[in-house]
């Protein structure tokens, strides 16, 4: 009963302060709303960046043939420099930095199964290519291995996609099927795992078979790579990487490993590691924005407190002369404070959700990602305002409290 | 001899503004017994707000004693003092001091409340304070929907919530026009009446000739109508 009472006290005393109540609720609202808000867009944009980085493979870098742009050791420039699946393997052999390395070869090629035709860009790869570029198999199925390389086997493995167009509602028992590739069978031996985000400097993953480069070759006469795939070992760069590769083939050919023009590189961890550094900056500027929005809030409530201290003081006076204990006119502070912060939070907090919830609907999603709620950092912000709520409260009315009634009633 | 509901002993009241001292109590003997009606007079800085405050235990002495039903206050808890004040004394201020924001229903709960009345009795007892001063029809009006006259009626209701010994009131027609003072000085003629201890600072002619003993002030000191021997 007891409690029951000083909660009756407590509703009487903030339906009579409405104007006041509904500030500093605001206040509350508004604060954790942003910061909400900031979190969940935040998350998302950083997750979708990443994403789409990882998508394509982490800490690689693709090599393309190139022709020589500076003389070097009485050799002319103009050369043209175009490695082969022996390139590939003597740099393998050689180099340090390297964890995989894939030469990688693809066109279009016409896929048929039954009376399903398509038109696919089908390319030649070594098997660490599907680590690198994170093509998982399916349950049940496989990636093109070691002996279908050495063997020249004719089988393939398929983007989900093309799985699917192919296969239709029999796509489950598609693997250990033949297909038909530019009129020649291949054995379909896997299909990829859907990835959320698979597209790559080739065009989209699930869209693209992949068969043994062996096979590729001997099909199209073909010795040169169209380019080559390498990942680094965690502890190196992609630009250490690059350097060891341009060296070494440097070596073999004759080119100055400094020639920017001998072969093309591009470097996937520069845009990585740019992308790192952006959403820690990015994170850093979030935070801020959450601390200077937390301090501004707090000195809203805080203000709010003490517009109302003369007013305050004078309830306080008028209570403690009508019987009121310290205790109770502190514990209808703590209250009143709670209570509004937890209100103010809450709704900040759902009408934040809300957002969230609606904005993904409008599109967008590659850029700006999913946003997600961030659940415990959100309820960080309610306890950190409900802190400085209190603080701001609960002094002033402390003071007041500690006076004798009569001079509560004369101090303003 | 009559029980002393009110018993002071050389009571002082010492201020201080900044480095300057000011005794606005210099040395108050007063006696007061179960159901009498003392009429405090005196002129205007002669302590009687000082004296009355110190009475209800709005505030405390700096010297003498007070003794509140034999029990000497000045050693009490603050607890012990929110107690009494809450059921002991009523107290009926010159400014009324209702809560601006509530109604008059909810300026009389307050007391209640804080003496944990439940539900029923306290809505009952609500009810019938309003009916006893008159505002049965007001009981929703907030005190800037009220006349000067209506906001002492319900301060007076709210001195009277947890039925009190003792009702304590500052020039409590100070603020009103002769018509409402009128009905207020009635008022406390009747609570006289049916047996209540009054202590009350006026200079209303009708109280001051009811009135047992009237005490007068002058210069933080009274006269010997205190009547301590
Ligand atoms: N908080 C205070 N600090 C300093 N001096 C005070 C304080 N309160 C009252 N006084 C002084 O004490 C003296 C007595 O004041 P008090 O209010 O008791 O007078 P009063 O007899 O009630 O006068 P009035 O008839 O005008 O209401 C006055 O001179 C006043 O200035
Ligand atoms: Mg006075």
């Amino acid at each position: 009963m007891n409690v029951f009472l000083s909660i009756k006290q407590f509703f009487n005393d903030l339906r009579r302060q409405k104007l006041r109540s509904i500030m500093t609720m605001f206040g509350i609202f508004w604060g954790t709303c942003s910061i909400v808000l900031l979190l969940a867009f935040g998350t998302g944009i950083t997750e979708a960046q990443l994403k789409s980085q990882k998508g394509m493979g982490e800490n690689i870098i693709i090599i393309w043939p190139g022709i020589t742009a500076k003389e070097f050791k009485g050799l002319p420039k103009g050369r043209r420099i175009r490695p082969t699946d022996d390139d590939v393997n003597y740099i393998k052999e050689r180099a340090t930095t390297i964890a995989r390395i894939a030469p990688e070869n693809g066109r279009n090629m016409n896929l048929k199964f039954g009376r399903q035709l398509t038109s696919r860009n089908v390319m030649g790869v070594w098997p660490e290519y599907g680590i690198m570029r994170n093509l998982i198999p399916q349950m049940g199925s496989r990636f093109i291995n070691q002996l279908d390389l050495d063997n020249r086997r004719r089988v393939i493995f398929l983007g989900n996609l093309v799985a699917d167009q192919l296969f239709g509602d029999s796509v489950s028992t598609a693997v250990g099927r033949e297909i038909l590739v530019n009129g020649l069978p291949y054995t379909v031996v896997g299909i990829m795992k859907e990835k959320e985000q698979d597209s790559s400097y080739r065009g989209r993953d699930s869209r693209m078979g992949f068969i043994p480069n062996s096979v590729y070759q001997a099909m199209f006469s073909e010795r040169y790579s169209d380019d080559i795939v390498a990942q680094c070992k965690p502890q190196f760069t992609g630009e250490i990487m690059r350097q060891e590769i341009l060296r070494i083939l440097g070596e073999k050919y004759k080119f100055d490993p400094t020639d920017v023009g001998a072969l093309s590189v591009w470097d996937t961890t520069e845009g990585f590691a740019f992308l790192k550094n952006f959403f820690y900056a990015f994170s850093g500027f979030l935070v801020a924005v959450g601390i200077a929005t937390l301090i501004t809030g707090g000195i809203g409530v805080t203000n709010i407190m003490n517009v109302v201290l003369e007013e305050r003081t004078k309830e306080i006076g008028i209570k403690m002369a009508l019987g009121a204990r310290k205790s109770s006119i502190l514990l209808q502070f703590v209250l009143e404070t709670l209570f509004i912060t937890a209100v103010g939070g809450l709704l900040g907090l759902m009408f934040g959700a809300l957002i969230v919830k609606i904005v993904p609907m409008m599109g967008g999603e590659e850029f700006i990602g999913v946003p997600r709620l961030n659940l415990w950092g959100s309820m960080g912000v309610i306890v950190i305002l409900g802190i400085v709520g209190l603080i701001a409260g609960i002094f002033p009315a402390r003071r007041a409290a500690n006076l004798q009634p009569v001079q509560a009633l004369k101090l303003f | 001899m009559a029980h002393n509901v009110i018993y002071m002993k050389q009571v002082k009241k010492r201020y201080q503004t900044g480095q300057v001292f000011f005794d606005a109590l210099r040395g108050i003997d007063l006696r007061v017994e179960q159901g009498e009606l003392i009429a405090v007079v005196g002129p205007s800085g002669s302590g009687k707000s000082t004296l009355m405050n110190i009475m209800g235990c709005l505030d405390v002495p700096t010297g003498g004693v007070y003794k509140l039903d034999d029990k000497v206050v000045n050693t009490l808890t603050s607890n012990q003092l929110a107690d009494i004040r809450n059921k002991k004394i009523g107290f009926v201020f010159q400014a009324f001091n209702l809560l601006p924001y509530a109604t008059a229903y909810e300026n009389v709960e307050v007391p209640l409340l804080f003496a944990r009345v439940s539900g029923k009795k306290r809505r009952e007892r609500v009810h019938e304070l309003l009916a006893r001063v008159g505002l049965a029809d007001k009981m929703a009006n907030k005190p800037t929907e009220m006349s000067g006259g209506e906001m002492q009626r319900v301060a007076i209701a709210r001195a009277l919530a947890n039925e009190p010994d003792i009702i304590l009131a500052d020039e409590p027609t100070g603020n009103l026009d002769s018509k409402s003072g009128g009905a207020i000085v009635k008022l406390f003629e009747e609570l006289h009446d049916s047996g209540k201890t009054i202590v009350m600072i006026t200079h209303d002619k009708s109280i001051a000739e009811r009135a047992q003993r009237v005490v007068r002030l002058k210069d933080g000191l009274n006269d010997t109508n205190g009547d301590l021997s």
